[in-house]
Parts: structure tokens; sequence; C-alpha cells
């Protein structure tokens, strides 16, 4: 006689209703290669009924509140899947039988991953007190992280990404403001065509302003990943900036590498500039407030400001050589001003932007101050009043507490905006616009009134009072960069298309003023 | 280590603020918003402990053996007993109680009056005022019934001569304890010490106990876990409701009643007794959850809860991992429904063992078996399905063995998970009666309580200490 796979496997004092072990009977005897197949309680009248099929489990012990299962098949392999089926009948979590409401919001990262069991990347925007928990919670959980929140203490940093190295996953921040991974913008973040230049940068507003400028120039990126501002502190040690540096180098996508960064320790930025020679693709690098020149090599190149990073970006995306790269120039009809005003003003909602204005201001003006003095700046004596240059970084703390970002909340911007202008040195603002998502929904329409009223009072007393400003996004901006620029001109601003230019104009205005002033008559410009 | 982020789809879980959500899904981003408040209240230490054990291996691999234990437990009625003579470590002068440990003179009404019930029937006081000088004076030891692998319902008291059902853990061997359950009204569970009582007591440790050991020697051992499940089946949770259960109990006993050597006008009083009892079987069901999560004990580093119960002062817990430790806070007074003429004024603070009973994945956890008391406890059936459903975040698995014909055949969750309840902040659901403050009253209500968070939040913070990092 042929030899017949069966199968009988008990689980003990398990009840189920004879309704419901008929139909797990059915269903696994319709199963392919299964010849027969039931599930019972084990009851001597049940026992009786599988005698009689043919089903013979009299060697199995079992009792009436034990569940038998038993299988005869074709082959063990499909006895062996039969059985593992019916076991499994038993340990199944609830399918939602009614589709009613009774699915619980997520409420930990567990259970989001119950929901969404491919996640692999949390955003955490929890007040700063309970961030490095959460994140702690994501690695373990096996995600990489992106930490929104500030207020993180320097040594929970230094764990978190420690940790992460250990685990294979990254985390950027804390104090990451914004990051387009594989086009999708997380936190503060643009709407910037895909492409080949790869980003990592320890500064938001300076991360947002050149992937603006790469997408303005007609390319893309493929990777931006933001590090946090303390990134390249000597206790962190640039950790998450070789990790990403590390990951562009291997992403095939990514061509062009672009390294951001406002005044990293400078052994710290040595060590990453060291790896950024090995990372086989070429390298353009922003270090605000440090000198790498020494470092440059025909695969590192070394860009002074933002809009050179980007401009050196796309020109190595596009096969052109860097040294190739010219500035644009520019072409504007400079406004004369009053020999009273001589100084410079600027209003500034990302940092970097303030940070970078401070180094090249300096190099035209003297004295520059600043609420975070960067270079030859010098600190300000009240955050609330200026004086000689003075250029503010509005989001610093002093200005936050217990108030938006000043990228959300125009209000404080628009009150010091009145304040410069009603001051009658003061020959140019600065001013700095961010969209993208996350930032104002209407920035324009914010401060279209208070920039017109400010020229207005000035040509009340008799003075030309100069706007300059750029804005930072794209066209496909949720603001729309083309809609908010065409508002600000109305009003009379005079609209850059970097931050850089902007600042360039503006000490070419007081510059030549001066000159005018000194040498009565001469036109300069 | 490389980073794969960049090899695979991103999919982004949202902690904080709502709008980055939003964002990413109108940019065709795949995102879930996660619902978050602080944990444990905003205490940062508590955060940071949870954080630490969150998916530890240790832990995982520890609550994957206790639950392993908790599910193949096999409990079994062995038989009724006198429980000094059942219960190790009961001496003749000590009392065992409900919840964790409590001193005479901070015990609830209740309790206090219980007590000198017990008093009475022991013989130890001729009248209440000789019992309460005798319990003030510390002669008496007064112990949790948990310390003694006992559980009692609301007071639950047992003293020395009472009888109890003895149930075995057929897989480890093992023994739980749990009392008699006297019926409703005036009752001792409730405080109630009146003469109706004590002779009450008197009956069912004299005549009740005796039929029930005689049915037993003639029907053997009863399996536990198959009849609960039954009792699922038709409609009870085995906390509030066990009248299914209660009448499977019955239907097993009386052939063996009746074939026993005890009288026909005794096996008549105890079929009476049962059959006017519909929580006759909640007792059982203590013992019999209390067998399955003492299988879990002694597991290092788990997180499971192997204990819940209530003194009427405290609410207290116990986990695998931290061993007989209790983690207390004040037991909270039920916002329940109350029978007519007594309100949350008149309740005793939370009170009783049969808190084991959600601790082993029934009673509130099998909400959804019981839409017959839904209405009583203020909800609707689709309501006790939620509930069940929202308890499955905080445990560790579900128990295939208690199937719940309204969740699709689903088992019930089951071993609580400390570290899930801080972490969602969802807190187990317990089905429970409201005992009058005053002893004696009785029950003037039931409802639905929350576990109070503290008590998780103290665990895991316990927890965390012992476990090094991985």
């Amino acid at each position: 006689m042929w030899h017949v796979p069966t199968a009988a496997s008990v689980i003990r004092n398990f009840y189920r209703d004879s309704v419901a072990l008929m139909q797990l009977s059915e269903r696994l005897g319709k199963l392919p290669g299964i010849r027969q197949a039931a599930a019972i309680m084990a009851s001597e009248a049940n026992r009786a009924l599988l005698r009689e099929a043919g089903l013979a489990t009299d060697q199995v012990e079992a009792g009436p509140n034990d569940l038998l299962i038993a299988i005869e098949a074709d082959s063990e392999a499909t006895l062996e899947a039969a059985m593992a089926e019916a076991r499994g009948t038993f340990d199944r979590k609830p399918d939602n039988p009614t589709g009613a409401s009774w699915r619980e919001p997520p409420r930990s990262l567990e259970m989001g991953l119950e929901v969404m069991p491919a996640a692999n990347l949390a955003l955490i925007s929890t007040p700063g007190e309970y961030a490095a928990a959460e994140a702690t919670k994501a690695l373990r959980l096996g995600l990489n992280v992106m930490v929104f929140s500030n207020n993180v203490a320097l040594e929970d940093e230094v764990a978190l990404k420690r940790s992460a190295g250990a685990r294979g996953l990254m985390v950027m921040g804390p104090d990451c403001g914004t990051a387009i991974l594989a086009g999708i913008p997380l936190g503060f973040a643009n709407v910037v065509r895909r492409g080949d230049i790869g980003l990592v940068a320890a500064s938001g507003s300076g991360l947002q302003h050149v992937s603006c400028l790469i997408d303005q120039l007609g390319h893309g990126v493929s990777q931006a990943i933001g590090t946090g501002g303390r990134d390249l502190h000597p206790q962190v040690g640039g950790l998450t900036m070789q990790q990403g540096l590390d990951a562009l180098a291997g992403d095939p996508e990514t061509r062009v590498i672009v390294l951001i960064a406002k005044a990293p320790a400078p052994e710290v930025a040595v060590r990453v500039l060291e790896s950024a020679h090995g990372a086989g693709k070429p390298v353009v690098v922003n270090f605000l407030g440090a000198n790498p020149k020494a470092l440059e090599t025909p695969k590192l190149h070394v860009a002074k400001t933002l809009e050179e990073t980007a401009i050196v970006a796309v020109a190595l995306s596009a096969g052109r050589k860097a040294a190739d790269v010219g500035l644009p120039p520019s072409s504007l009809n400079l406004p004369r001003t009053d020999p009273g005003q001589r100084y410079v003003r600027g209003l500034y909602s990302g940092g970097t932007f303030c940070y970078e204005a401070s180094l090249l201001l300096s190099e035209h003006l003297a004295p520059v101050y600043s609420n975070t003095p960067i270079g030859a700046a010098k600190p300000l004596a009240d955050v609330w009043h200026s004086q000689a240059h003075t250029l503010i970084d509005l989001g610093d703390e002093v200005f936050t507490r217990g108030r938006p970002h000043p990228m959300i909340d125009y209000r404080l911007r628009n009150e010091r905006i009145a304040i410069e202008a009603r001051d009658p040195e003061t020959a140019a603002l600065l001013l700095d616009v961010v969209l993208g998502y996350g930032s104002h929904p209407d920035p324009a329409a914010e401060m279209a009134p208070a920039i017109a009223a400010a020229i207005a009072e000035a040509a009340r007393d008799g003075r030309k009072l100069v706007v300059i400003g750029f804005v930072c996004g794209t066209e496909a901006d949720p603001q729309n960069l083309k809609r908010q620029q065409a508002r600000l001109r109305e009003v009379g601003m005079i609209v850059t298309e970097t931050n850089a230019q902007a600042v360039r104009v503006a000490a070419r205005i007081v510059g030549s003023q001066r000159r005018v002033s000194a040498k009565a008559g001469r036109n300069d410009n | 280590m490389t980073i794969d982020l960049f090899r695979q789809e991103l999919q982004v879980l949202n902690v904080g603020l709502a709008s980055f959500a939003d964002a990413i899904s109108s940019a065709g981003g795949k995102v879930l918003a996660i619902e978050w408040a602080p944990p444990a209240r905003g205490d940062r230490e508590v955060a940071r402990a949870l954080a630490r054990l969150v998916n530890h291996p240790r832990v995982e691999a520890a609550n994957r053996q206790a639950f392993d234990a908790y599910l193949s437990s096999q409990p079994v009625i062995e038989g009724i007993a006198v429980a000094h003579d059942a219960i190790p470590g009961l001496e003749r002068r000590m009392i065992l109680h409900a919840g964790p440990p409590v001193a005479w003179d901070k015990m609830c009404g209740p309790m206090q009056g219980a007590i000198l019930g017990a008093a009475m029937f022991e013989g130890w006081a001729r009248d209440l005022g000789s019992a309460a000088k005798l319990a003030a004076s510390g002669k008496i030891v007064f112990a949790p019934c948990h310390h003694y692998s006992a559980v009692g319902p609301m007071a639950g008291i047992i003293s020395p001569s009472m009888p109890v059902w003895v149930v075995r853990d057929q897989k480890a061997d093992h023994r739980t304890f749990s009392t008699l359950n006297e019926g409703l009204g005036k009752v001792l569970r409730f405080g109630a010490n009146g003469p109706e009582v004590i002779a009450r007591l008197k009956w069912m440790s004299s005549k009740l106990s005796k039929v029930l050991v005689a049915a037993l020697e003639v029907s053997g051992e009863i399996e536990l876990k198959p009849l609960i499940a039954v009792a699922l089946n038709m409609g009870d949770e085995v906390h509030n409701r066990n009248a299914a259960a209660t009448s499977l109990l019955l239907k097993r006993l009386v052939s063996p009643m009746v074939r026993s050597k005890a009288s026909r006008a005794d096996v008549a009083a105890v079929v009476d007794f049962i059959a006017g009892n519909d929580h006759f079987f909640l007792n059982l069901s203590m013992a019999a959850c209390k067998a399955m999560l003492d299988a879990a004990r002694g597991v290092a580093g788990s997180s499971m809860v192997t204990v819940m119960a209530r003194n009427g002062v405290e609410f207290g817990i116990q986990t695998t991992g931290t061993g007989d430790r209790w983690f207390t806070t004040p037991a909270p007074v039920v916002d329940g429904l109350y029978f007519p003429g007594y309100s949350m004024a008149d309740a005793a603070p939370d009170l009783g063992d049969s808190a084991i009973t959600e601790t082993a994945g029934l009673g509130g956890f099998a909400m959804a078996a019981a839409p017959a008391i839904v209405k009583f406890v203020g909800g609707t059936p689709d309501q006790a399905i939620a509930n069940t459903a929202a308890m499955g975040h905080i445990t560790i698995g579900r128990n295939g063995a208690f199937a719940l014909p309204q969740m699709n055949f689903a088992g019930t969750p089951a071993g609580i998970d400390a570290r899930k309840v801080v972490d969602t902040g969802i807190l187990p659901t317990v089905n429970t009666g409201i005992a009058h403050r005053h002893a004696g009253v009785g029950q003037i209500g039931a409802g639905i309580t929350r576990a109070p968070l503290d008590c998780f939040t103290k665990a895991v913070t316990a927890l965390a200490s012992m476990v090094p990092d991985e």
C-alpha cells in the first residue's frame, strides 16, 4: 500500500465552537493537495466520526477539552503547510470584522509601526525636553531620525548620534530645521526639483538657499541632509556630516556633493574635509567663518558664499569646470541716498543669512554689529537697538522666546522695520524672505505693507530709504517664488536672487554714498 | 555601517507638529501622524527610562518567555480545602486581604468590616467591639492574598478556617487559591458582618464545601480554560458577568453531586445556592487567572504585569521583572453607574483582587465578548469592541485560548506590557463592582475604571534601573 502522509496535532484545553471548527475543516480540505482534514474538539463521539472517515488518530492522546486537528495529504510538504495554516488560525490578530471605527489613533512610535511597518524615518518636533527620549525610542525601533526640536542637551546629541552610527542609522539634528529626502520636504523645506546634487548641511537656511538656487538654475537635488547646527562642534565631531558624506558618496544618484556649515570647529572641519577628499566625487564646501582654502584640491571646491556654492555645484553637475564659473554681474541702477544716511541695517529670519551677511559686509564696511557676531562683526550692546551697521538674526532665542519663529510670524520684524526706517542714519534695509513648507503661507502679503510704510515714512522726512532683499524659495513652493518677488518689487523693494547679492548691493549704496560725501559731486556709480 | 535609507521608499512617522505631516503628504510622501503627548504626564526622567527599554532585546526576550509561560498554563479545579490546610504559610492568626499591603488603621471601611466578620467567624471574638480591639492590637497578622498565591474579590478576606478553591496549574504543578463566592447583598466581601453573614459563612464551610468536595471526588479535576472559553462565547467576560460560566460549572457538577455521598437535601440546597448566584464562578475565574499569571513570574527583565490589585486605599501592580515589589498609588473612586440612592460620594475607593482577570486578558480586556453588560457599565457594544481593541496596543500578545466571536475569533489581548502603557498613555480597563465606603452596606454600583498610570511609571522606572543598556 502507498504511504499517505497523515498528521494529527493537539492543542490542549483549547475550545472552539463546532461551527468555527467545521468551517476550518472545510477550508483546510479545500487547500491544494489535501485529501481530508478535520478539526474537532476531541470528544469520544467526534473521534468516532474521524475513525469512520478513515482519519485514524487513535494513537493520539486527546480529551473532550482538547482541540484535535487531523490532516491527510498528498505530500509531507502540503501536509505541513496545511497544519501551519490551521494552527495559525488561532493566533491571528483581529482583522477589523465590522469595519467599525474602533481603531485607536497611533499614540506611540511602536503603535505607528503597527500601522506603517515599513516606516524608516521618525520626524520628531516635540518640545526639546522630550525629543531625546523619542529619538532614542526611534533608533531602538530601527528608524532613522530627524530631530527638528531644539533645546536638546549636547551630551544627548552625542549619545544619539553614536548609538545611530552603531545601528547603521542616521540622526539628523537636533535643531535640524530642514531636509529633503527622495524629493520629500521635511520640516521647513522647499519643493526642489530632483537631480544629482547631494547636500549635507549643518545650517538650515544655508541648505534651503543652496537647494533653491540649484532649482532656480535648472538643476536638482538628490538628497539634502540636515545635521543640526551643532554637528561640527568638537564634542559631536561631525558624526552626521561624516555619515551623510559617506551615504552620498555611495549614492548612485548623487554626482556632486555639497557640504555647508557655519563656524565649524576647525579640527572637525579639517577632519570632515579630509574624508571629503576620498568621496570619489566632486565636493563643494561652504564653511562660513572658517577658511579652509588651504585644503582646496581638484576634487574639493571651496565656495565663499551660499550663492557661489550653488553656482559651482551646478557647473560641476553640468560637467563644467568650477574654475570657469563667474558670479552674475549686478546691473542694477543704484539709487542715491542722502549724506546723513550712513548705515546698513539687516533684519534676518534665517540665522545663516545673517552670518553670511556679517562676513560679507565686514569686507566693505565697518564697524558691523550683530546679535550673533562672526568674523570682524562686534556684539550689539542692546539687541533691541541698532548701532552703526547692524545685522540682526531675529530667529535667535532672545527674540523667539514665547513667540513663533520669524519665518512664521512677521510681526516682530515688521515692527523693527518701522523702527529702522525712522532712524535718519539708515540708508539701506536688508531683508530675507523664506518660502517653503512650514513657513508663513504668504510672506509678501505680511511684509509689503510694512515695507511700503517704511519707504513712505522716510520719504515724508525727505529721505530715500533703500530696501533690499531676496526670496529663498522655488516656483513649486506653495507660496510661489515669482509671485512673492513680484509683490515685493511692487512696493519698491530691490529683489536680488541671492543673499550675497543683496549684501553687495547694500555695500555699494552705502560705500558710494560715503565716497560721494567724501568727494563731493563725483558720480561713482 | 552604511545608511540604506536612500535605497528604500521614504515612509515617515511624524511625532509632534502636525503641519509637518501635512507637508509630507501634500508633497506626495508617505507619512503617519502619531498623536503624541508627553509620556508619563510630562515626567522627563520616566520618559528617558522608558526610552531605554523600548525594543530592548533583553526585555523583548524576557516578555516572550513570560508570555509563553502564561499561555501554556493549564489551571484546573483540584478541589476545595480549608485555607489553613491548603495555603502554605497561612498561619492560625493570620488574615489575608485584597490588594497591596495595608495596615489595620489605614484600611477602608469595607475591609475593616470584613475583618471583624472574619474574626467572629473564626470565633476569635464574641462581638464586633472585641473583634475591633483584637484587630487593632496587632495580634492578627494581615497580609495580601497575593503574597500567598491567593486572590479575593472586593475586601478579599481569607481567614484560616474558610474553605477555599484549590486551583492547580497542571503545567507548572503550582496551586492558587480563592474563597467561595457568597452571592450578592449583605456579604463579607463588601464589609457586612451581621449574624446572617456569619451564618452563611458557617453554612458554606460546612455544607457547601462538603457537597462540592464530594462532587469533585466523583468528577475529578475540571479544566478551567475551556470552560472560560465557552463562557466567552456565551456573553461572559468572567469578571463582571459570570452567568454563563456559573451555569456551565453547575452543569458539570450536578451529576457528580447527585452521584456523590452527599444527602439529597444538601445537594438541593447547594444547587439552589449556586443557581441563585450568577457570580459564583468569579472566584474560580480569579484563581485560574492567578495561576496563569503566576506561571509568568520570575522572568528577569520582563515588563509583563503579573498583578493588578486594590485594597480600597491603594492600587498596586507587580511585574515579572520586578518580582514581589509593589508599585502603588492612591486607588481611584470609580466613576460608574450607581444603584438608586447612591453616588460617588458614598463609594469606597477601588477595591479587590478581581483585576487579576484583566491582568490575564479577561474582564475589561475581553469586554467585546460581553455585550449584555456594556449598557450596565455605560457603553455600547461597539465601544466594548473598541475597548478590547485598544487593550491590544498595551499587551504583549493574544491568547488564542480565549477567542472573541465579536472580533472574528481573535484571541483576547493579554500580557500587559508596562512599557506600552506608559508609552501610549492607554490605561488598562478594569471592570469592577463598587463597594459602599462604610462597612456592611454592600455593593452600590458597578463601572469601568482605569488602572492608574503612576503604578506603571514606577514599575518602568524600577525595571530600567535593573536592565543594563544594550
